[in-house]
């Protein structure tokens, strides 16, 4: 079945998400959508998929014009979708997942799930698919679960497949295992419209590819094309894709970390027993499919963990009790995970947020007042440094863009006196540019003396900046590894299995 | 695969390890208190009858000191009944109901010694103490199951209260203000699902305003129009109870189950048909969705508001049903305010119960159970304050909620009000 969308333009307030886009997938063909995050991609596919309604534009399936108001309506017209953050209900059973929304019934209403037990058994044998029908969707790991919501878009008869970022959340071996069904699927004649950022995946599934930037179709390419080629189309100028660095001059142990647990408050343990160094002067990066320990780890470091038993120690002194205040004041530069959500306060102003770890001691505070002169020449010198691109720093934090946000939270951690540098997948959703200042940045830390801890579930993050990876799998540091080890073993150690 | 896998108990076993180390306790508390503890002991006599059921037994006379010594061992069987289940991993359920009924048993052969019981009477009166509460629990679960937050349940109840009374008594036809009852609840359901659902107030505080609402309102009436002319206004009948022909002949069982008025009996269908549509029905399966991933529900053409609508609107009809118990099942005349915050005990319930229609029957058979209780208690005199028997079920509540039985969740998306495309 062929795809077609002609001039889909879609706003939300000042922003143009889609502007006039036009799209053509053939029958039986894997076309890539690549761009960076925030040039619309979603959006668009969340149009196609009746989430949500364009301003204008159309939207024809084999020729033919359809109106999708609804996600039954692309349901019916044979158009399936595996979301970015699955649509599944962790409580529900596979079985009851996937019959939801189009059930069918006895009589009296009651449910036949059994016969959608059978299909669900099919469809995972063809595919080699492994589900049971009868597992909780909160039991299967993410793999499974992407796996789940294919066999619902293969039961809705969907000829139109669009796997929005689909790898984000899979280990290197699951994304291969992907890409291959993929390639299945196509084979049995289903059209694939494959969304994402990442260069490598393209290249190796899709049979065309066009790129969207802010909002807009800027070209196709042929997958034959260069990453390189591809990067300066998607980002619109030529970009590095290395990182360049030096060999790093160790000093002492700055982090020290033994035998530390750390369990949620029902007393299931996240972390086990993680022991680590990191010195002076070095990168440990530590690798993972998200949600293995690495959020909690990072917090029980500056204090953000209640149920933590072990020994955190920071040149050689004691802060595994320590407050997140006295954690930070003793040298820890802390980037979280979530800019918004733990990294700023949206609604206050950037010159706020860049005081708001030092606003009660001087220069800024004096006595109970706050020098506003001082904090605004502090501000105007931060902007400078870290090329925060605003109009005023009195504007509202949550008025700025990924990248600069993540640009304040960096200006504000890193401008203390700081020993240890935590961040915590610093770069998730920003921009290439940001990404690029992030990563010399974090660089420039190490090369100044300091220790840095990285958390990154992005692999290419990971042997661009580390000095030494640590993977984390399950709560637990697997393996420390060289940084040259090669993305299989690390695919390996992602998963659990040790050689 | 790992080496260092630490051996940890999963929640289940936790609240299980917790379950059987109070039950403990407790039952040493009962031997010592109850049994130990008073210098002699004084006949108890239970009485079985309460009709004309079959007899097997008609009363039981026994030493308050024997009967206390032998159901606190009893109590301490069950506890270590309960340590080998544990043990072998297994639920702790049957040997939790030993030990509830013996330590029960223990502490009524103490605090009523010399004293009657009227032991089927007892149960009876308890169940029809639960009726309000399990309408009203049934209506949460409908509303909650489905992300709505339910605190209307009392405005919801007194409006059903309100409207069957008055209806019967200016139609003198009770099943007329029975009719009228469910309509009563669902208006004032309809308000809360126009505002909380269309234009996302805050359901707590919405709710809360409601009671207000009807309390003010039906106060307002009782005071203008029943008062002055009863007669006309205040003077409807109650469903005389039907006996069911057997059924009602089981000696204990009997009389309390099956001797009933017709809403006790419509009461049975409702929990039935709830339970078996949550968890069996397409529709026990789109509420339960929308109420857990509503985002989820809608990619897959659930509209989802609308099934909250129905949802909400559904609960307020089963609530202003349990209302009509107020008047039409117990007194036959509306007073003031008499729903007395039994719908603020249902939300307790439904929450004790965790959110399941057959945890919150329970829940609302213990609350129940331990208001009769209190109440027999205050009429015979005990060695203890009856106020103190009434705090018990409340404080139970706060030791569930508060986490001790195991991590009471709720529908993950209980209060949240739902927009298209909110996520973008």
């Amino acid at each position: 079945m062929s795809l077609e969308l002609r001039g889909i333009t879609k706003r939300f307030g000042a922003l143009t998400a889609n502007d006039s886009i036009d799209l053509a997938v053939a029958d039986g063909e894997i076309h890539a959508i690549l761009g960076e995050n925030g040039a619309g991609k979603s959006t668009l596919m969340n149009i196609v998929y009746g989430l949500l309604s364009p301003d204008s534009g159309s939207i024809s399936v084999d020729g033919k014009a359809i109106t999708i108001n609804s996600p039954l309506d692309a349901l019916a017209a044979g158009i399936g979708m595996v979301h970015q953050h699955f649509m599944l209900i962790p409580v529900f059973t596979v079985a009851e997942n996937i019959v939801l929304g189009h059930e069918k019934v006895k009589g009296l209403g009651i449910l036949d799930i059994e016969s959608a037990k059978q299909e669900i058994l099919r469809i995972s044998a063809e595919f080699n698919f492994d589900i049971d029908p009868d597992a909780l969707v909160e039991d299967l790991p993410v793999g499974l679960q992407q796996r789940v919501e294919i066999i619902r878009a293969l039961i809705y008869d969907a000829k139109v497949l669009i796997l929005d970022e689909p790898t984000a959340v899979l280990t290197p071996q699951e994304t291969d295992e992907l890409l291959k069904n993929m390639k299945k699927l196509r084979d049995k004649g289903r059209s694939i419209v494959f969304i994402t950022h990442k260069l490598r995946e393209v290249k190796e599934a899709a049979d065309k590819i066009t790129i969207i930037r802010r909002g807009k179709v800027v070209g196709t390419a042929q997958p034959s094309a260069s990453q390189e080629e591809l990067a300066a189309l998607m980002v619109g100028r030529p970009v590095s894709l290395d990182v360049e660095k030096t060999t790093p001059k160790l000093g002492e142990v700055t982090l020290s970390v033994k035998d530390l647990t750390i369990s949620d408050h029902t007393g299931r343990a996240l972390v086990r027993n993680v022991s680590f160094d990191v010195h002076a002067g070095e990168i440990l990066a530590v690798a993972g499919v998200q949600g293995n320990g690495q959020s909690e780890l990072a917090e029980a470091i500056v204090g953000l963990q209640e149920h933590v038993t072990g020994h955190i120690a920071l040149r050689g002194k004691e802060i595994t009790r320590a407050s997140v205040r006295e954690a930070l004041h003793a040298g820890i530069a802390f980037v979280p995970e979530s800019r918004e959500d733990d990294g700023l306060i949206g609604s206050f102003s950037i010159e706020e947020n860049l005081i708001l770890d030092l606003h009660d001691l001087p220069p800024y505070a004096k006595g109970p007042v706050i020098s506003t002169s001082i904090v605004e020449e502090e501000a105007k010198a931060r902007v400078k440094e870290f090329d925060i691109r605003t109009l005023s720093a009195k504007d509202s934090a949550s008025s700025l863009s990924g990248g600069n946000k993540q640009k304040v939270v960096l200006a504000r951690e890193l401008s203390r006196p700081v020993k240890l540098v935590v961040a915590s997948q610093p770069t998730r959703g920003l921009d290439v540019g940001s990404i690029e200042f992030v990563h010399e940045r974090i660089i420039a830390e190490r090369n100044s003396g300091r220790a840095v801890l990285l958390f990154s579930t992005e692999l290419d993050e990971v042997t661009a900046l580390a000095d030494r990876i640590a993977v984390m799998y399950r709560g637990e540091f697997i393996a420390i590894v060289p940084a040259d080890t090669s993305r299989e073993e690390l695919g390996l150690l992602m998963a659990g299995i040790r050689r | 695969m790992s080496t260092s896998e630490i051996r940890t108990l999963s929640a289940p076993e936790r609240r299980r390890k917790r379950g059987v180390i109070t039950m403990a306790v407790l039952g040493l508390f009962g031997l010592i208190f109850f049994a130990f503890l008073p210098k002699t002991g004084q006949p108890v006599t239970y009485n079985f009858v309460l009709g004309n059921e079959w007899v097997l037994m008609k009363e039981w006379i026994i030493n308050s000191k024997t009967g206390s010594l032998g159901f606190s061992l009893l109590s301490l069987a069950g506890v270590a009944l309960a340590a080998v289940q544990f043990r072998a991993r297994k639920t702790i359920r049957f040997a939790s109901a030993i030990f509830g009924f013996a330590f029960l048993m223990s502490f009524l052969c103490w605090s009523a010694a010399g004293k009657f019981i009227p032991f089927t009477g007892l149960l009876q009166g308890a169940l029809l103490l639960s009726v309000p509460l399990i309408f009203g629990a049934m209506a949460g679960v409908l509303s909650e199951r489905s992300g709505v937050i339910n605190i209307a349940i009392e405005g919801q109840l007194l409006a059903g209260a309100f409207m069957s009374g008055i209806i019967a008594s200016l139609t003198q036809n009770n099943w007329l203000g029975l009719l009228i009852a469910p309509f009563a609840g669902a208006a004032i359901a309809w308000l809360l699902a126009v505002f909380a659902i269309k234009y996302g107030i805050d359901q707590v505080v919405l709710g809360f305003v409601l009671n207000v609402l009807v309390i003010g309102l039906t106060n307002f009436l009782y005071k203008k129009l029943l008062i002055p002319y009863q007669s006309t206004w205040n003077a409807g009948g109650t469903f005389a109870p039907i006996e069911i022909p057997i059924l009602s002949k089981i000696p204990v069982i009997g009389p309390i189950f099956f001797s009933q008025s017709i809403i006790v009996y419509l009461m049975y269908v409702v929990v039935i048909a709830i339970h078996i549509a949550l968890f069996k029905s397409r529709w026990g399966l789109r509420t339960r969705s929308v109420g857990e991933h509503p985002t989820a529900a809608e990619s897959v053409g659930i509209n989802v508001n609308r099934v909250r609508f129905r949802n909400v609107v559904i609960a307020g009809a089963v609530a202003g049903l349990g209302g009509a118990f107020f008047t039409l099942g117990a007194v036959g005349s509306f007073s003031k305010e008499m729903t007395a915050g039994k719908g603020f005990i249902a939300l307790a319930a439904l929450i004790f119960g965790r959110w399941s229609p057959l945890g919150a029957v329970a829940a609302a058979l213990i609350f129940g159970f331990a208001d009769n209780l209190q109440g027999l208690l205050t009429i015979t005199g005990t060695p203890i304050p009856s106020e103190f028997m009434l705090m018990a079920p409340y404080i139970a509540t706060i030791i569930a909620v508060s986490g001790f039985v195991g991590k009471v969740r709720a529908p993950a998306a209980d209060g949240i009000p739902y927009k298209r495309g909110g996520a973008h």
